[in-house]
Parts: C-alpha cells; sequence; structure tokens
C-alpha cells in the first residue's frame, strides 16, 4: 500500500486537531498543535523518501550512492525548530495566564478583562 | 459554542479535509518511486562544494537566506519568552531551597554530563560532514548543561551558568551570521555566498562558510534554550505568585536538590 504513509501524516494531523477542539486544559491544547504540526514531518519525509536511498551524507558512502530527498530533510529540520520555539513561546503565555486568570481551562477564559 | 457544537463542526471539517486529503494522496506519486530533480541538484551542489551532509549544505550554504530567517524566529521566539516570564512588579523572588536527591540519580546524572556536553558539542563541530549540525547540537549541549539540575540542585546550576554570559552568545550568534553574510559581499560575491575555500569532503574544515554558518547556529541555539529553559525554571522555583495559590502545585517543582553540593562539577 503505497499511500499509507502520505495516510499517516494526515490521520496525526486531524488527531491533532480533534485534541485542540476538544481539549480542556492549554497545556493539553499546546502539547496537541505539536502533534498537529508533526504530521508535517511525517508528510515531507514521506514525500522524500525513496526505495533503496540512504541518507544524504557522503561522509563514507560513496558520492554515487542513492540517497533520500534531502531538500525535504532540511525542510522538516527547519520544522521542528519553528516547532520548538512556538510550543516555548505558548507554554509562556500559558505560564501567564493561570497566573493572571487562575485558570488554563480555554472555556472558563471567555471574557475580556481591560 | 458550547463544546457539543464545537465538536460537530470539528467532525464535518475532518470528514471533508479526510476525503480531499486521501483523493489527494492517490494522486500523489507512488511512495518512494518517485524522482527527485530537487533532491539530485542539492546532491550536485552540496559535493560540488566539498559538503558531506547534504542537509547542512542546503541548510548553510544554499538556503542560507531561509536559514537566517529561521534563525530570526528562534532569536524572536525566546525574546518573546523572556518578555513573557519576567518579573512582574507584584511578585517576589525566594531563594530556592536544597532538597535531597538519590545518590543513583545523582551518581548518574554527574557521570552523564560530560559526555552529553561532549557530544552534543561533537554534533556541531561535525554538522558539515555527519549527521547533526548546529540546531541538533546545540540543543544537546544546553540539555546536558541542565543534568547539573539534576545531579545537584538550582543554586549548582545557577553558579555555572552565568545566564548574562548567555544571553550574549545567543545575539553574537544571530550577529555572527549576519556578519558571515556581509562578509561575502565585501568579497565582492551576493549576501551570503559561500565565498570562502572549500577544503577536502569529510573534513572538518570543508564547506567553506556553511562550516562558519553551522558553528553560529550552534552557539545561538545553545545560549538560546538555556536562556529559555532558565526563564521557565525561574517561574517553577524562584518567583513566587503575589496573594493566594489555589492549590496548584507549581511549588513542588523545585526538586532536584541536595544540601551538600560542595562541588561543582563541569
Amino acid at each position: 500500500m503505497t499511500v499509507l504513509p502520505y495516510l499517516v501524516a494526515g490521520w496525526i494531523f486531524l488527531i491533532g486537531v480533534y485534541g485542540l477542539v476538544t481539549s480542556r486544559d492549554l497545556i493539553h491544547a499546546v502539547g496537541c498543535l505539536a502533534v498537529t504540526q508533526s504530521s508535517t514531518y511525517v508528510l515531507l519525509l514521506a514525500v522524500g523518501y525513496r526505495n533503496g536511498g540512504t541518507a544524504p551524507v557522503f561522509a563514507d558512502a560513496p558520492t554515487n550512492s542513492r540517497v533520500v530527498d534531502p531538500v525535504v530533510q532540511a525542510l522538516a529540520l527547519t520544522d521542528i525548530v519553528v516547532g520548538a520555539t512556538v510550543t516555548a513561546l505558548l507554554l509562556a503565555l500559558v505560564v501567564q495566564l493561570r497566573k493572571r486568570h487562575g485558570t488554563v481551562d480555554p472555556d472558563a477564559l471567555s471574557e475580556l478583562k481591560g | 459554542m458550547s463544546s457539543r457544537v464545537r465538536l460537530w463542526v470539528f467532525l464535518v471539517g475532518a470528514a471533508g479535509f479526510a476525503a480531499l486529503f486521501a483523493a489527494a494522496c492517490f494522486d500523489l506519486p507512488a511512495f518512494g518511486t518517485v524522482p527527485h530533480p530537487y533532491g539530485v541538484r542539492a546532491v550536485h551542489a552540496a559535493l560540488s562544494h566539498h559538503t558531506a551532509n547534504v542537509i547542512a549544505s542546503v541548510n548553510f550554504d544554499l538556503r542560507a537566506f531561509d536559514t537566517l530567517g529561521e534563525e530570526s524566529i528562534l532569536f524572536s521566539a525566546v525574546i518573546g519568552t523572556v518578555v513573557l516570564l519576567r518579573q512582574a512588579r507584584d511578585e517576589h523572588r525566594k531563594d530556592p531551597e536544597p532538597a535531597t536527591v538519590h545518590p543513583p540519580v545523582r551518581r548518574f546524572a554527574l557521570l552523564t554530563l560530560p559526555f552529553a556536553l561532549l557530544v552534543g558539542l561533537y554534533v556541531i563541530a561535525h554538522g558539515q560532514v555527519s549527521p547533526g549540525g548546529g540546531f541538533q547540537g546545540g540543543v544537546v549541549t544546553a540539555t546536558a548543561l541542565h543534568l547539573l539540575y539534576i545531579a545537584a540542585d538550582y543554586r549548582a546550576l545557577e553558579r555555572v551558568r552565568p545566564l548574562t554570559l548567555y544571553e550574549i552568545g545567543e545575539a553574537a550568534g544571530e550577529a555572527a551570521y549576519v556578519i558571515t553574510g556581509f562578509a561575502a559581499v565585501l568579497a565582492g560575491s551576493a549576501f551570503l555566498t559561500n565565498v570562502l575555500p572549500f577544503g577536502t569532503l569529510a573534513t572538518l574544515s570543508s564547506g567553506g562558510t556553511a562550516m562558519v554558518l553551522n558553528a553560529a547556529v550552534g552557539l545561538e541555539v545553545t545560549s538560546g534554550i538555556v536562556v529559555l529553559l532558565a526563564r521557565f525554571l525561574d517561574q517553577a522555583v524562584e518567583i513566587e505568585d503575589p496573594g493566594e495559590d489555589d492549590g496548584s502545585p507549581r511549588h513542588t517543582g523545585g526538586g532536584g536538590g541536595n544540601g551538600d553540593d560542595e562541588r561543582e562539577p563541569a
């Protein structure tokens, strides 16, 4: 089944969004966002795979060996770094929310405060 | 919107997405068989610049300008976190209390600390030769330092981690990247062109500016993650809430300490 890796990426995306929608805790929601984003890693790496390909690092391998696509791997690296920093920023926001409003339940945060 | 309505909205949207995504997947080229024109060209370009790790070449040579943007995202996210998690006017700081740590945990952490540090620095230094690079090695190095928090306590970590130095290190890493880019302009090429000699393939000094940019990113990521974790640890260990605290366990997070931390490893 050659479409399975792509479908797995879609499933990870949907399960992450499901967690976001039903979340009752902002820390949990940030975790779900990280899961949602990790679907893009799976999709990128699935697109870049070549049958029988090795890692695109030629320190030991001969320079004519067949390798998987390095461009999407570099994109996945970018994706991971950005995802990690954004997660940190969101968690910092949650820490402040907890301090100012006393709750991390998104449903309890409906009122505006001036 | 009630949670039931929200769930239904999600289910309708998810069904639509699943149908369209699955249809798109079956139209994609089969898994593992497609020719990769960009990949082939990237490999060719990396080898012509004597960079064994093609991913490092893509990040620090072919797409160096994009990596500058990515590095800036990291830089601004760290600044944002520092601003968000600063000590507010109505909060006060208390000294972290020493706590007991199990001897096996402490021994394990102290034993792993030098190796973890070395591995992190190795991964940064060999970014253009073997899998890894500034981003990955930086995270390993920064995390390795925090083994000290597990082995001894927060005060021991604070003594070996002058935060100002790491804040300067983060800015210096970002600046070094931009300066390397402008150095290429002064040398008569475009911004961030690889103007240095390429060296021999698969040696430490190969890759030209990819090597320099990789080291700059390593410095920035190491310092950035240390600063980031320091702010979160400050919140958990040192900064106290103003007023009442309705039973949340935020003060129990300051564990991992022992009274007799007379030595400073690392």
